[in-house]
This record gives structure tokens, sequence and C-alpha cells, in this order.
């Protein structure tokens, strides 16, 4: 049981939850997860470790609501517990000075890769953000990038913000560049981070991504989270989640990590209703 | 005919007492318990066939060394609470020992009527006496040792760690359990499914450590969220017993498609995240019609039946073996047969093909026959030539075996493991290479059994006593 200090929709389905865990905010590392059960009838669901407080003994997650069990951690207010928080799992981002780093963020990656970029700044790299979304406001946390990266660029899908588009645009970014960045490092979605990796590979930058299969037990133990790098099967949990995005099987990815899609639509579908969250005509989420 | 002896022998029941069990056709389509128990009347009956050796042979095969007629005198004499004392003594969890332990290759196969084809049944007594304890609801709790401030770390909830834990906390020391997992009883939750081992028996004999006082936290992984060295600054001693929960695979085409799993995940999926309730349970599950299960042993018995219950139309054990190499036990490949599981013996999957979406489609298998006997004793399968041949699958699970999980060796500076990743430690101490470091159970002999996890458990506490007691490593 972790006590939950605070949860509120940052931007329109995406969710800031600070948890109470001190023995994994005095322990965890940039690129790392915690696996999370809303409650008792929960299942696990990784979710990448986006700030922590070593001090006060808190961990802070972004996640995104896609289907049963974000849906459950979203009805959660401060106050509340969730049944199981459990981590620091998965290996660190590797860290050193390469020099220019672009990091790619979209989604929950925006988040995620908070403590990596503050990593690599402490480290002595010059920092490039790239953030990708669909419009300019479902982009967070600008504020705390501002205080640390050297350059920002956007990717709208509306142009709202930045370019206008998909990750595609990404080549445009980095040819207006003097040099191309010595590594990129992509936090997100699995599309945005295969298409990174492809855009990546022929200029050939290095290109890390932080994977992010099904999973259960985040040990090593079912081999759920099994993923092909370079030929040969890793576990994402205890191999990565990052691995160079060029050595990925994306396809077999893909695949495996829609697995589930017509069970999680009939979980919705079952007899009991969902907790109401509107009250008297006003959202209680 | 000297009529003397017609007398004597005539005496000697040889008829084991059949325990009730689920009829094949309604179990299984359920998850409720398989068999269901001795009666007191049976249990009576099957006691009095014992016939109190005075050199009881069953006792040697006894891993543990349980005082078996003993406790069987205590079941004629109707005395059924001192018989659980007795069998206590020995075992701490006689509930799961009497449903799970191989007795027809220990105990059992040891009992001097064995060789009449009529052996007691052991195991189904010991069932019998934990169930009627726990049909009483009075759990006798032990008195503990006078506290001696001393703290001991168990890592991993499995036997060999609760064992390690129920009888340190009784001799006065501070106990704390660190699980990986939400839920602590290792494989025994995690791993053997409801329909064999109901998973209240298992809460109940986590519980019961609880009550003796010992702290369980889950939701902990040593190695990730507190190193072994970490543990040692604040506790006396620190016990392993982390299990052998690295699933294999096979290393052929296929293996990562949608519908291969392996056994753990498969198994986690249906117990410990209770899949078998889904939709109710948020983990989701897939309906297979069509499942095949690789391996011969407790674990692939385990899947293939589950998936039967799972609602599976076919469920085959795929075995590169014949049926006398099967390593499950006698009775569990037996209820499985029953049960309607199809077994492909002599065969070897070497490819799996998938649809254009990934989906498992088709396994290709070879035959094997038997050549000559290899190290394990057993003979050893050849592949037969161009004897290739496909069968419709839409799932596979993978029961080929396990291996330690490398988590917490790969994170100590000192623990040394062997080639097979098993922890080094001594056979009679649970010594191993690090100070104030034991471990026990599957981490240190690989994939075995329930009551050898709990008797190295028993050894390691003493030698961890010993120390504390005496500060000599
Ligand atoms: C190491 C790791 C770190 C992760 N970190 C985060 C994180 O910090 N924040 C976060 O929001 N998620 C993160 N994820 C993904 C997260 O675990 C899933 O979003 C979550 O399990 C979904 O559970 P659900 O039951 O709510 O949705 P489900 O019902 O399981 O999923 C609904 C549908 O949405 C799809 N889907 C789920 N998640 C995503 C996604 N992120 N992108 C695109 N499609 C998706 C699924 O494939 C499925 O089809 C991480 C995953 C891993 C393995
Ligand atoms: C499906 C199946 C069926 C079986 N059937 C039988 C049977 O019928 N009869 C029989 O005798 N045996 C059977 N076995 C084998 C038996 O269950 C094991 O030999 C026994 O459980 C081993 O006990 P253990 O205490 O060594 O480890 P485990 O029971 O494996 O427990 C280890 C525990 O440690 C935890 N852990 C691991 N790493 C860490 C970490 N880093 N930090 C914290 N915790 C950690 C794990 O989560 C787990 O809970 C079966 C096994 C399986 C998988
Ligand atoms: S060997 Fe068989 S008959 Fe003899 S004491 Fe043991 S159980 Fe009874
Ligand atoms: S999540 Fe189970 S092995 Fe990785």
């Amino acid at each position: 049981m972790n006590k939950i200090i605070e949860r509120k929709m940052i931007v329109p389905n995406m969710h800031l939850l600070t948890l109470e865990a001190p023995d994994i905010a005095s322990k965890v590392k940039p690129g790392q997860f915690v696996i999370v059960r809303a409650n008792d009838e929960g299942e696990r669901i990784p979710l990448s470790v986006a700030d922590w407080d070593e001090e006060k003994g808190t961990v802070t997650i972004i996640f995104m609501e896609v289907g049963a069990s974000t849906g459950a951690l979203a009805c959660l207010a401060a106050g509340d517990s969730v049944a199981t928080c459990v981590g620091p799992l998965g290996n660190e981002t590797e860290i050193g000075n390469f020099g220019t780093v672009m990091c790619v963020g979209g989604c929950y990656g925006i988040g995620s890769l908070y403590p990596v970029v503050k990593a690599l700044k402490k480290a002595g790299n010059r920092v490039i953000m790239v953030f990708e979304a669909r419009s300019n406001y479902l982009i967070y946390w600008v504020d705390k990038y501002i205080k640390l990266a050297d350059k920002i660029f956007n990717v709208t899908r509306d142009g709202s913000l930045g370019l206008k588009g998909h990750i595609s645009r990404l080549p445009d970014i980095i040819n207006g560049l003097p040099n191309p960045p010595d590594r990129v490092i992509v936090n997100g979605c699995t599309f945005l981070m295969a298409r990174t990796s492809e855009m990546t590979r022929d200029p050939s930058i290095p290109t890390v991504v932080n994977l992010n299969p099904i999973m259960i037990d985040g040990t090593g133990m079912c081999g759920v989270c099994r993923v092909t790098i370079n030929g040969k099967m890793k576990f994402a949990c205890v191999d990565g989640p990052e691995f160079s995005g060029h050595e990925v099987d994306w396809k077999e990815f893909l695949s495996r990590r829609k697995a589930y899609l017509e069970e999680e639509v009939l979980f919705f579908r079952r007899s009991e209703p969902k907790q109401a969250v509107h009250k008297e005509g006003k959202c209680q989420a | 005919m000297n009529p003397e002896k017609t007398e004597k022998t005539s005496k000697i029941d040889l008829n084991r007492n059949d325990m009730p069990r689920q009829s094949p056709e309604i179990r299984r389509h359920n998850f409720n318990e398989v068999a269901l128990g001795y009666t007191e009347e049976i249990a009576v009956k099957e006691a009095k066939r014992c016939l109190q050796c005075k050199k009881p042979k069953c006792k040697t095969g006894c891993p543990v060394e349980i005082d078996i007629p003993d406790f069987i005198s205590c079941i004629v004499k109707g005395d059924f609470s001192s018989g659980i004392k007795k069998l206590k003594e020995k075992n701490c969890l006689p509930a799961v020992c009497g449903r799970v332990c191989p007795q027809e290759a220990q105990c059992e196969s040891q009992c001097i009527l064995a060789n009449k084809k009529g052996e007691v049944a052991i195991g189904r007594l010991e069932r019998f006496l934990a169930d009627w304890e726990a049909k009483e609801g009075k759990v006798d709790i032990p008195t503990k040792a006078k506290p001696t401030g001393k703290k001991i770390a168990i890592v991993g909830s499995g036997p060999a760690g609760v064992t390690v834990a129920g009888d340190l906390i009784l001799l006065g020391h501070e106990v704390t359990i660190f699980e990986a997992l939400h839920k602590a009883g290792g494989v025994l939750v995690y791993g053997i499914p409801e329909f064999r081992l109901p998973k209240a028996i298992v809460a109940r004999e986590v519980d019961y450590i609880r009550q003796l006082g010992a702290k369980v936290i889950t939701d902990y992984v040593v190695g990730k969220t507190r190193s072994i060295d970490e543990l040692l600054k604040e506790f006396d001693a620190v016990f392993v017993g982390t299990g052998a929960g690295l699933p294999w695979f096979m290393d052929i085409p296929g293996e990562n498609l949608n519908g291969v799993y392996s056994a753990n995940e498969y198994l986690t999926r249906m117990n410990l995240m209770r899949g078998y309730q889904f939709p109710m349970s948020s983990t989701p599950v897939k309906k297979h019609v069509r499942v095949a299960v690789v391996g011969g042993g407790n674990v692939a018995m385990d899947s293939a039946r589950t998936a039967l219950r799972m609602g599976a139309d076919e469920s085959r054990i795929i075995y590169r073996r014949s049926h006398a190499e099967l390593p499950a036990r006698l009775e569990e490949s037996e209820n499985a047969e029953e049960e309607g599981v199809i077994f492909n013996m002599l065969t070897l999957p070497v490819r799996y093909i998938g649809d254009e979406n990934g989906w498992l489609k088709e396994i290709e298998c070879l035959k094997m026959e038997l050549g000559e006997p290899d190290a394990s004793g057993r003979r050893r399968p050849i592949e037969i030539p161009n004897s290739n041949f496909r069968m419709e699958m839409d799932a596979v699970v993978c029961a080929i075996g396990n291996s330690p999980n490398p988590l917490v060796p790969s994170t100590t500076p000192g623990l040394q493991t062997t080639r097979r990743g098993t922890l080094v430690a001594d056979q009679e101490t649970g010594k191993t290479t690090k100070e104030r470091v034991w471990a026990g159970g599957d981490i240190v002999t690989g994939a075995a059994t329930v009551i050898l996890a709990m008797g190295a458990g028993r050894k390691a506490a003493r030698s961890i006593h010993e120390y504390l007691e005496t500060g000599k490593w």
C-alpha cells in the first residue's frame, strides 16, 4: 500500500500521480520504472518514474489514461492508496558526456525523459528537446524543461506549435542543426520510438529507446516482456527497458504489444458498472 | 499350506483407500479442488492398514523424517489433535505437502507394503490431519523463546523462506520476509493452480507465520529496492530463498509469436492475477481453442489442465520422451489424462508458425525414438529424420524448465554461483560463500520440490540460530 500524495490531470487524458514510496525514492535512477496496481483486483502495470523527491520520500509518475488499469488509477485522489508500487525496476539510462544529445518525447515520455535530461545536463551534455504531440495543449512541463534544455523544438500534428506533422519531421530538425546530435534518446509511445529509430538509422546516430511491452512481474519471472534485440531474445524488464532502437525487431514488438486489445475492451463490458465519476452534474474525477 | 501363515497374511489389508475426487467430466470445467480428501471414517480405516513397523522404512523415504507410524497411530486412536502436533514437529506446511509432495517416490515408495502394491496412503493421511485442524479452527500457537534481539531478513516467501521464518521466530529472533510479488507464498501462489492447491490454504500458512510475529513485506525486490549488502547493515543474518523463477525457452523460430507463453506467464496470469475470473479480474486472458503444452513435469500438467478449465476444446502435452519418463507426479499425469488432456509422446516442437498478424497458427514437430540411457539414467530421445509434421494450434505453453533468477546473485558481490546459475551453498548448513548469508530451496538446487525446499530451510534455520548464538561463522 502506497499513499497518494497528489493525483491531477495535467493535460487532457494525461495524469500526474505522486506516491509515497520512500524506499523507491532513495534508490531510483533515470530510465527506471515501477509496477503499480491500483487496487486489490488490479492488473500490474509498468509506469516510468518521471520525478522523485528523496527527502519527502515520494515518486511521481505521468500516465496516459488508455484502458482499464490506467482508468482505475485516474479515479484515485490524494489520500487514497494504491495496492502496489514496487521498484525501482529495470536498468538505469546510460549517462555519460556524449556531447549533444537530442531527447525526443511524446505522450507520457515527456514526463519520463525529465530525470534523464537532468542527469545528461549534470554530466555536461548539450541537450536538445523535441516534443511531439497532437496539439500544443498536450505538451506539458515546458517550464521545467526551459530551465534545463539548450534548445526546444516542437512537432504538432495540427501545426498549433512548431513544425506541423508527425515525428517524420525529425529529419527536418536534425538537418537544420549545424551538426547532427551525437545521440538520440526517445521515450513515449511505440510508434514514436519505432519511427524515430527508423529515421536515425541511416545517418547512424546512436538511438536509445525505452521499450514499453506488456509486463506482469517486472523481475524476469514470466517472460511476457520478451523482445528481439539484434536477433536475440531479451526480457525488457531486466535486460532493458532501454535498448538501441536500431536493434529492436519493431514489427514483432508492435504485434506483441497489441496482444490483448480485444480483451481490454471486454473488461469494460463486464456487468459491474464502473464507479460513477459524475455526481450531481459535477465531475468528481 | 500352513494355516497359521494364511491367518497372518490375511490380516494385512492391501487395499489402499481411494480419496474422493470430483469426477473428470465436471472438474475439467471448474477451478475447485480436484481431490476432496478423506473423511474421518476413511482416514481411520486407511490408518489401520499401517503395520506400525518397528523399523519403519517409510520414515527413511521422507526428506524431513516425519514420524510417520506415530502420526498414523494417533489417527487410528481418533486422537487427531495429537496427530497434527506430531506432524508439525517436522513439517510446518502439512496441508501443502499432503497435497503436492511426490509421496509415491518418497515415503510411500519405501513403505513395506509397497512390495505388494498396497502402500499406506501416507500423503492422504497427512492432508487429512492438516485439513481437520483447519476445520476445527483452533490452530495451536506454540510458545516462543524469549526475544534475542537478533534480526533476520528472509528474501523470498516460498516454502524455503517460510520454513526459515517459522523456525527462527520460535527461537526468539525477529524475522522479516521480503517478497517481490504482491502476495506471499512463492510458487505455491503464483504457479500451482487453485484446483490442486487452493490459495486459501497457502494464505492460511502465511497468516500463521504472521501470527507468530514475522513481518511479511510484499512488493519488495531485493537486488532492486535494496541490495543484500544493504540488508546486512540492518540485519544480523540474511537467508536467500528466491527460487528458480527464470523461464527457459527452446530457442526455436517463432517463439515470440503471440499465443506462445512461458508456463510461468500462463500460470501467473491464471493464479496470482486470477485470470480465471476474467473479466471480473482485470488481468486479461485469451480464450484459446487448441493449446499445446511442451514438457512433461508437474508444471506442464498444471498448464494443460488449466487450459481445459479455461475452455480449450483441445489440450495436449507434447513430450520428447515416452510415458515412462514423464517427470510429473503419477497422480497428476493420471488426473490430466482422465480430464481429457491428449498426450503426444516422443514428439519435439521445432518451429512455431504464425499468421500475418503475428499470432500462432501451427506448430511443426519432429518424431523421436528412445536411444541409450543418458546421464540422468533415462533413455535419450533421438530425432527421427524427416518425420516432421504440423499441428494446428492457437496457443503453446512452454514448460520445459526454469533456472534461478540472477537478480540477487548478480547484485551481490561475494555470492558464488555454479555454471547452472544456482547459488553455491553448503548442503548441511545452507551457508553461502558470503558471510552472514544463507541460501536454500530452488535457488540452490535448481527447480526441485516443496519438501526439499522446506528441508533446506530447516537446516539453514538451525545453522543461522547457531551462528546468532555463538557469533561463529
Ligand atoms: C517500462 C515501461 C514503462 C512505461 N511507462 C509508462 C508511463 O510512464 N506512462 C504511461 O502512461 N504508460 C507507460 N507505460 C505503458 C503502460 O504500462 C500502459 O499504458 C498500461 O499498461 C496500460 O494499461 P491499461 O490497462 O490502462 O490499458 P490497456 O487496456 O492495457 O491498453 C489499452 C490499449 O492501449 C494501448 N496502449 C496502452 N498503453 C499505450 C501507450 N503508452 N501508447 C500507445 N498505446 C498504448 C494498448 O496496447 C491497448 O491496446 C510503460 C510501459 C512499460 C513497459
Ligand atoms: C507449476 C508448478 C507446479 C509444481 N508442482 C509441484 C508439486 O506438485 N510438488 C512439489 O513438491 N513441487 C512442485 N513444484 C516445485 C515447487 O513449487 C518448488 O520446488 C518450490 O516452491 C521451491 O520453493 P522455494 O522456496 O525455493 O522457492 P519459490 O517457491 O520459487 O519462492 C521464491 C519466492 O521468492 C520471490 N523472489 C524471487 N526473487 C526475489 C527478490 N529478488 N526479492 C524478493 N523476493 C524474490 C519469488 O517471487 C517467490 O515468491 C511446482 C512448481 C511449479 C512452478
Ligand atoms: S513402512 Fe508402511 S506399514 Fe510400515 S510404518 Fe511406515 S507406513 Fe506403516
Ligand atoms: S515482466 Fe515478467 S519477465 Fe519481464
